[in-house]
């Protein structure tokens, strides 16, 4: 018998060491937020408004002088970044709620930066509100990539069910005047291409990979050509379905600053705030998940106690395309209002970066999508407030934060075992 | 729920048996997804023309009228098609009419570098979808040498060609660095570069001091490249077809040697075969990994140099064309081979040379975006095209008899 190396944490989570990636990420961020933005920032003052501006007169909630706002935040973080220190030396990974409440302030302190001496301020209610909007077709998408992938099959076409589900709901839903019909006929379109994906993946063992990148360039062709040869020909008549309404739920609409963020928006948002938890619940609550993530990690060992793995894969994937298409009349009927040509623009992909950055768990998948989302509206925000530094440099963050994040934060993730590999029953 | 497993029959002839092989081998399927991709483009380039509707929906007045409208509009679409990128058979003479096919050439060879790049980590058994981003980074690195430097003729141009290899390769090695260090998975890391990159050559196209025009305003856009640094045209001013395409054919020989015949690209394949074998045989894959991403790049910078250094006029960012994208979709086409690449480049370099000619005659070019994506797909996807045609199986190459264990009845 050969001499086997013992490697730390070989046998368990507990013998393995926390990194010290994390703090050391923290730190540096904390120490360039403390003197960018803080002590070396912008003399001036930040106006901060809960609501959205009613006029240009409106005087602003709270104001602060951005150096002193800046650099107590900037502390703050050097404070939370010692704090992870202190799990490190505990041999404790750094907890996820100590990055999201680091981030959030990084977040804050660079808003107030940004629109330091302008007259707009930073209209938190305005900015939350459509951060998460824009964040709904991310955070669907990413849904869709979970169920599927959690089951073993990789879902490249989460773009291009995006793009399909935008473009059905918005012809269904102007030829028949009812965006209801629109949205399901885009969730069933949608949920036909994961079909397609799922068969040729599961029962005919095509390269997942490859069928996902194809199914897109498949998609995009297909719309772009409908759009150019049909749709143009009778915009009104073809795409213009309009958007849903906007659905106040009574009294918490009415809590303050929670209230008008979360509880005033339209049906694909609340649809999305059901589907989040559910999910959460329905894989690691229930005997069906517990099944689901069986198939995906160790699919030999699901089918000898007598699980249908290829019956699995081929539900959750098609499940999966369902939830993408919602995404995608999100985009149009839940948002925008027509279809435009290729106008999911890459989110697909982002979804599918988001999935992987948030660990294929639903509740931090979609917090990574609001991350994006937030991104998103920045680029148009940013704009507005003309900070006095390059455009390009503000869309470019997010991108970075990822960066940072997957390398510093998310290191080495591991997704489910066997995703991407086929299985045949021998 | 039984399934039959069908053996081949071993009773058929010689003759039956040299048939089975050929309508089971690879360029029958080929030829007949092209064919299909093209009959399905027809399909919805005849349903969505207004003629053809407005005549079917009078059949009954003029039933033959109905049916010639389908043929015409055909006809008008993929003739185009075929004298816009082969061979204008209207011209007047030989030049004008081999033009269309040099478009092609000149259209493939962008197509055909970055998919070499992009092949070659499929090879590795990596997923890079980077090379949009290294394209925007090649063509930084080559409009800087081309508009703000001044060097002889060739020289210039080679300096500017090396440029863009370097900044595309840096690029990339940041991929594989995130990669064999942190682990960072490659998909996400290329992706969000993809966006950087971006955003980086339109911040350098929008500052006076690195590469915005003279008197340059608000849009991003540089100069022209200059003379010295640009790329010949091959054969005189008649045809628009440049040094790019020598550049190209010189790197699918380089890509068809380093993948099949050094020991680097044996090193590679035994990495995307099975990576923890080949770190067993003491192949340090982290590095490896590294050196494919910077070779990778490497090409996507020589297809930025034919963007970058073949235009006249200032550049803009919509200079990459989604060759970054589309050069994912020559790689799988071409199954990561020097040789495939080679023809699913030309094929894709067709279609954008034929699109303008389409467009003219009436037809959408954006049908084009249809049937290559279904040609792709058939391909890629042999059961497909196999149970429309009904083509049979291929029979495995290896016919060892293995003793299979018996069925245990359930």
């Amino acid at each position: 018998m050969s001499k086997i190396e013992v490697t730390p944490g070989m046998f368990s989570q507990i013998e393995a060491k926390a990194s010290l990636k994390a703090p050391i990420v923290m730190t540096l961020s904390a120490f360039l937020v403390l003197a960018v933005f803080g002590v070396f920032g912008k003399a001036g003052e930040i106006a901060f408004f809960w609501n959205k501006k009613e006029s240009l007169s409106t005087p602003p909630d709270f104001l602060v002088h951005s150096m002193t706002f800046n650099t107590i935040t900037g502390v703050i973080m050097v404070l939370l970044a010692a704090v992870s220190f202190f799990f490190y030396f505990r041999n404790k990974k750094t907890p996820i709620w100590l990055v999201l409440i680091f981030g959030l302030l990084g977040i804050v302190s660079m808003l107030g930066w940004l629109a330091t001496g302008a007259s707009m301020g930073v209209q938190l209610v305005y900015i939350l509100g459509n951060t998460l909007l824009l964040a709904i077709p991310l955070i669907l998408g990413g849904m869709a990539g979970i169920m599927s992938e959690r089951v073993g099959v990789v879902n490249i076409a989460i773009e291009g069910q995006l793009l399909t589900g935008a473009f059905v709901s918005s012809v269904v839903g102007t030829i028949t005047h009812n965006l209801y019909l629109g949205m399901v006929m885009a969730m069933i379109a949608s949920a036909l291409l994961s079909m397609i994906l799922a068969s040729l993946a599961i029962k005919y063992l095509v390269d997942q990979i490859i069928i996902g990148v194809l199914l897109n360039v498949l998609v995009i062709g297909v719309t772009n050509f409908l759009h150019s040869a049909w749709l143009n020909n009778d915009t009104s008549h073809l795409n213009a379905p309009g958007t849903f309404e906007k659905i106040r739920i009574p009294l918490l609409a009415d809590i303050p600053f929670i209230g008008p963020v979360l509880f005033d928006n339209r049906i694909t948002v609340y649809l999305t705030f059901i589907i989040v938890p559910l999910l959460w619940f329905l894989l690691f609550k229930t005997k069906l998940g517990l099944r689901a993530r069986s198939v995906g990690e160790h699919p030999l060992a699901a089918d000898t106690v007598g699980i249908n793995v290829a019956k699995t894969r081929f539900w959750w994937v098609t499940l999966g395309g369902l939830v993408a298409g919602l995404g995608g009349a999100a985009l149009t009927i839940g948002n925008v209002g027509s279809f435009g040509r290729e106008m999911s623009n890459g989110q697909g992909f982002i979804a599918l970066a988001v999935v992987i950055l948030g660990r294929w768990h639903p509740i931090y998948v979609s917090l990574s999508a609001l991350l994006f989302g937030f991104t998103i509206l920045l680029r148009v925000w940013a704009n507005q407030v003309s900070p006095g530094i390059p455009f390009d440099f503000i869309a470019m963050i997010p991108y970075l934060v990822t960066l940072v994040a997957v390398a510093g934060f998310a290191g080495k993730v591991r997704p489910p075992a066997a995703s991407g590999q086929p299985y045949e029953k021998g | 729920m039984t399934k039959t497993v069908k053996t081949p029959d071993l009773t058929e002839t010689k003759a039956q048996s040299v048939l089975r092989e050929i309508m089971a081998g690879d360029p029958v399927r080929i030829a007949l997804s092209i064919l299909l991709g093209f009959i399905i483009g027809a399909v919805f380039m005849v349903v969505f023309n207004d003629q053809v509707v407005s005549a079917w929906s009078n059949f009954s007045a003029d039933p033959a009228y109905a049916f010639s409208t389908i043929w015409w509009t055909i006809q008008d679409g993929y003739g185009a098609l075929f004298s816009g990128s082969v061979f204008n058979t209207n011209a007047d003479n030989f030049i004008d009419g081999i033009r269309p096919l040099t478009e092609t050439l000149r259209f493939a060879a962008p197509l055909i570098m970055a998919g070499l790049g992009v092949a070659l980590t499929f090879r590795v058994g990596l997923f890079n979808i980077g090379a949009t981003g290294q394209i925007m980074m090649g063509l930084a690195g080559a409009t800087f040498v081309s508009t703000r430097m001044q060097l002889p003729i060739v020289i210039h141009m080679l300096v500017a060609v090396l440029a863009a290899v370097v900044f595309a390769s840096v690029w990339g090695i940041i991929v594989g660095i995130l990669k064999a260090r942190t682990g960072a998975h490659e998909v996400i890391v290329t992706i969000m570069l993809n966006y950087v990159a971006t955003n980086l050559f339109t911040y350098f196209l929008r500052e006076p001091n690195i590469l915005l025009e003279a008197n340059g305003g608000g849009t991003p856009k540089s100069d022209q490249p200059a003379e010295t640094a640009k790329l010949g045209q091959l054969f005189g001013s008649e045809f628009a077809m440049h040094y790019g395409v020598i550049i190209a054919i010189l790197s699918v020989i380089f890509y068809w040697w380093l993948m099949e015949r050094s020991t680097f690209g044996f090193r590679f394949r035994m990495v995307g075969h099975n990576a923890s074998a080949a770190r067993a045989a003491g192949i340090k894959v982290e590095n490896t990994f590294v050196w494919a991403l910077a070779i990778s790049a490497a090409f996507a910078g020589l297809a930025a140099a034919n963007q970058g250094l073949s235009i006249n006029g200032g550049l803009t960012t919509s200079i990459e064309a989604g060759i970054g994208f589309d050069a994912i979709t020559v790689a799988l086409l071409g199954g990561s081979r020097a040789g495939g690449i080679v023809m699913a480049g030309l094929l894709f370099g067709a279609f954008k040379a034929g699109s303008a000619a389409m467009q003219v005659s009436g037809v959408s070019p954006d049908v084009l975006g249809v049937v290559k994506a279904l040609i792709v797909l058939f391909i890629a996807a042999p059961p497909i095209i196999r149970a429309i045609y009904r083509l049979p199986k291929p029979i495995p190459k290896l016919l060892i008899p293995v003793s299979k264990p018996s069925k245990v009845s359930k």
